[in-house]
């Protein structure tokens, strides 16, 4: 088995988070894990993206290579189809349906929209939105990880285990948001497949 | 053996722990950061060594020289150019016999990602005649950087650990081994080896030369370096260092059979291994992450007995990090298939200054002052203002090397250009500009210098400056600017016009002129105002942590 997971979105959004739930997640699930992450001068609102790779085998490569990628998880639109040559021809790309417009030309946010639609397994998830009526527009990344767990090969309850771990320190009340912010992204990407935004 | 969870320098910080460091010295620079950054914090946790960053890598090299001099372990880190700084303190180094292991962990940057060049710290090795290891695997990062102190002391010099950004940046599960207890403290038992007179500094060169048939021996016999030899094909070989060997066996599958390979992880380059494969086969593919240090070396003057192919001869990409694909490519194999984005050609996200930046509102003052003249000249440095060189801001118009703005502004200003003003920041100006700044006040050359104070080493993710902001003015004072043209403004957003006028009259002095504009770096201060939080946190009721753990 092996399961590659391209993570992407914009210095500061949260890129890392996300895969470190994953990662810790599919750990727990005893697969191996490599977590290849973007640090120093991109962090600064640039482009980011982070690589995980699954395997119950011994893993080469730190780097996803084209095409080898089962899911492209983006917090943002134009982020998530960026990478999308890393895309197997059978993978899903799942990503944030609003925008993180901090770039003059930003493309016209529809057309992003259609070519996520367009894709064999692609979702659009309004995270911004499920996470405010989670509790708080924050938690975009645990909602992002939650939909991406409709897809991921491991157990919901090892995800959701890796979210309470995630948030333990920050008390019991955050892990109760998050937790909630975790099953609204899985009940939205839950049933979409292949290529039903959450928007009608 | 316990397992951890670990990125590639924090590995290293833990191999360095485990090998019985008393102390690890470094400047931050990416991808380099984190090993002291772990360390630092495993000193708040275990009482560990000593984690210091330092004013330069210079100084931090010659910290580690000190406590090897007192027969002591110490880690060394900084990035690829940062080992330009250190250089004379480092190939001087090896020189000297080192009985307390000595190891630079330098982290170099194929492509760029957050550097001014992709130098490869192999050739400094080699320079300076002192073995490199260079892991392919986090979990070798752990195992060499032990070795590294043993091989250290083996052959008294100091020894070069070569990371790159790939493996730096990766996490991954490793295998840890017992600590190993410290030296306890040994002076040199000959003093003289130490005191690079000429007449010893040529015996201790000629010594350091007689010990490189042992280091070449030791690299043939290296578990490091490792020859598979196919013994019924013999028309193609590949030569991997470090972590080219990850996307080698990345695209064994599609190549589907393995040719005779030889991996180096241990320099210099093994030459008898080499020489092996080279005698096995007709064509050799050299994958390297870095400049082509082995294929140079195999290609030579001469024509070679086996036909290299590789970045110079356009197997692979001249310049550059390594990829898997870049490997599969040099391989001849074709690309995986893969989702295409037909037709639609994306915007870059270049990185930017974050909202708010004090940086940004220092640079508005710096444009409307500059209003009117015809040729302003603006040179910078190296640092998160560099991104001033980019829209909208554009205001900058070089970045060139640390400290090099106030050195070139004297340069400039003396060449006839008027009004010259060089940017940087409190970091930059306490690791390599207060040289330059002693220079233009000596020389009172006609510059303007601004100091972006924001009291942290930004673009690295805030780490503590050497110099607290309340001694920077003394600093400049002492260095001979005047009391006048020492001004010191804050960097506020309402307060642009107010420093646009400041730094307008100080652009108009004959001479030299200094504006400081200070301001917290918000980065720097939100993880302040965190650790404060959870620092009150840790000091509430016992029964609420209790509670914590217990859910």
């Amino acid at each position: 088995m092996k399961y590659d997971i391209l993570f992407a979105g914009v210095g500061g959004q949260g890129v890392l988070s996300m895969a470190a739930i994953i990662g810790r997640a599919a750990i727990a699930h005893g697969l191996q894990a490599k977590q290849s992450e973007v640090h120093g001068m991109a962090q600064r609102g640039g482009a980011v993206q982070a690589h995980l790779r699954l395997s119950d085998r011994t893993i080469a490569s730190d780097l996803i290579g084209h095409g080898m990628a089962e899911l492209i998880l983006s917090l943002e639109p134009l982020e998530g189809l960026r990478y999308l040559e890393y895309l197997s021809p059978r993978g899903a790309l799942v990503t944030a349906a609003e925008a993180f417009a901090n770039i003059p030309d930003y493309p016209e946010l529809g057309t992003l929209h259609a070519r996520v639609r367009a894709l064999p397994r692609g979702v659009l998830v309004e995270a911004e939105r499920l996470a405010s009526e989670a509790g708080d527009a924050q938690m975009v990344n645990t909602v992002m990880v939650g939909a991406a767990s409709a897809f991921l090969p491991m157990d919901a309850v090892h995800l959701e285990a890796a979210v309470r771990e995630n948030f333990a320190r920050k008390g019991e009340g955050v892990v109760g948001l998050n937790l909630a912010a975790f099953r609204a992204g899985r009940a939205a990407a839950s049933g979409l497949e292949p290529a039903a935004p959450s928007r009608p | 053996m316990p397992q951890r969870i670990l990125l590639g320098d924090e590995a290293v910080a833990l191999g360095a722990v485990h090998a019985g460091i008393t102390a690890a010295y470094g400047y931050p620079g990416t991808p380099s950061t984190e090993i002291l950054e772990y360390l630092q914090s495993y000193r708040e946790s275990h009482n560990g060594p000593i984690a210091s960053w330092c004013a330069n890598e210079k100084t931090a090299y010659e910290a580690a020289l000190g406590t090897c001099f007192a027969g002591r372990r110490a880690l060394v880190t900084m990035k690829h150019v940062g080992l330009n700084v250190a250089a004379d303190a480092f190939i001087n180094s090896a020189l000297v016999h080192t009985h307390g292991g000595l190891v630079l962990a330098v982290a170099d940057d194929p492509g760029m990602h957050s550097s001014q060049n992709e130098q490869d710290s192999r050739w400094y090795a080699d320079l300076a005649r002192v073995p490199c290891l260079e892991p392919a695997t986090q979990q070798e990062a752990y195992d060499m950087t032990r070795e590294a102190f043993e091989l250290s002391e083996r052959f008294g010099v100091p020894v070069v650990l070569r990371l790159v950004t790939r493996l730096c940046h990766s996490r991954t599960a490793i295998t840890v081994g017992p600590a190993r207890e410290p030296n306890p403290i040994r002076r040199a038992s000959n003093r003289n080896s130490w005191i690079l007179l000429p007449a010893n500094a040529r015996r201790q060169w000629r010594e350091l030369l007689a010990r490189q048939p042992d280091i070449a021996r030791w690299s043939d016999a290296s578990p490091w370096n490792t020859l598979h030899r196919n013994e019924h094909r013999t028309d193609l070989g590949v030569i991997t260092t470090g972590i080219a060997r990850n996307y080698l066996r990345e695209n064994l599958d599609g190549l589907g059979w393995l040719p005779s390979h030889l991996h180096v992880g241990a320099y210099p380059a093994p030459p008898h291994l080499l020489r092996e494969l080279c005698a096995h086969v007709q064509r050799v593919l050299v994958l390297e992450d870095g400049q082509p240090f082995i294929e140079r070396q195999l290609r030579g003057l001469f024509p070679p007995s086996v036909q290299v192919m590789g970045r110079m001869s356009g197997e692979v990409p001249e310049t550059g990090e390594l990829t898997p694909d870049i490997v599969r490519m040099a391989l001849k194999l074709e690309l995986r298939p893969a989702m295409k984005l037909d037709g639609l050609v994306l915007p870059n996200r270049p990185p930017q200054l974050c909202q708010g930046c004090p940086h940004t509102h220092a640079y508005h003052a710096l444009q409307a002052a500059l209003v009117g003249y015809d040729e302003p000249m603006v040179t910078a440095d190296i640092g998160c203002y560099t991104l001033g060189a980019l829209a909208p801001l554009q205001t900058i118009e070089s970045c060139v090397c640390m400290g090099a703005s106030i050195g070139m502004a004297r340069g400039a200003a003396e060449a006839g250009v008027h009004p010259v003003v060089a940017v940087i920041g409190d970091s930059t100006f306490v690791h390599s500009g207060i040289t330059a700044l002693a220079d233009a006040a000596a020389a009172n050359a006609d510059m303007t210098l601004l100091i972006l104070d924001n009291a942290t080493v930004g673009m690295t993710g805030a780490q503590d400056t050497v110099l607290p902001q309340s001694r920077l003015t003394d600093v400049i004072r002492a260095l001979g600017v005047s009391e006048a043209q020492c001004v010191v403004v804050d960097a506020h957003p309402r307060k642009v016009h107010e420093n646009a006028t400041v730094l307008r009259r100080a652009i108009e002095h004959h001479g030299l002129s200094v504006v400081i504009a200070r301001r917290e770096c918000k980065v720097a201060a939100k993880r302040r105002q965190r650790a404060a939080a959870s620092e009150a946190a840790a000091s509430a009721p016992a029964t609420n942590a209790a509670q914590e753990v217990a859910s």
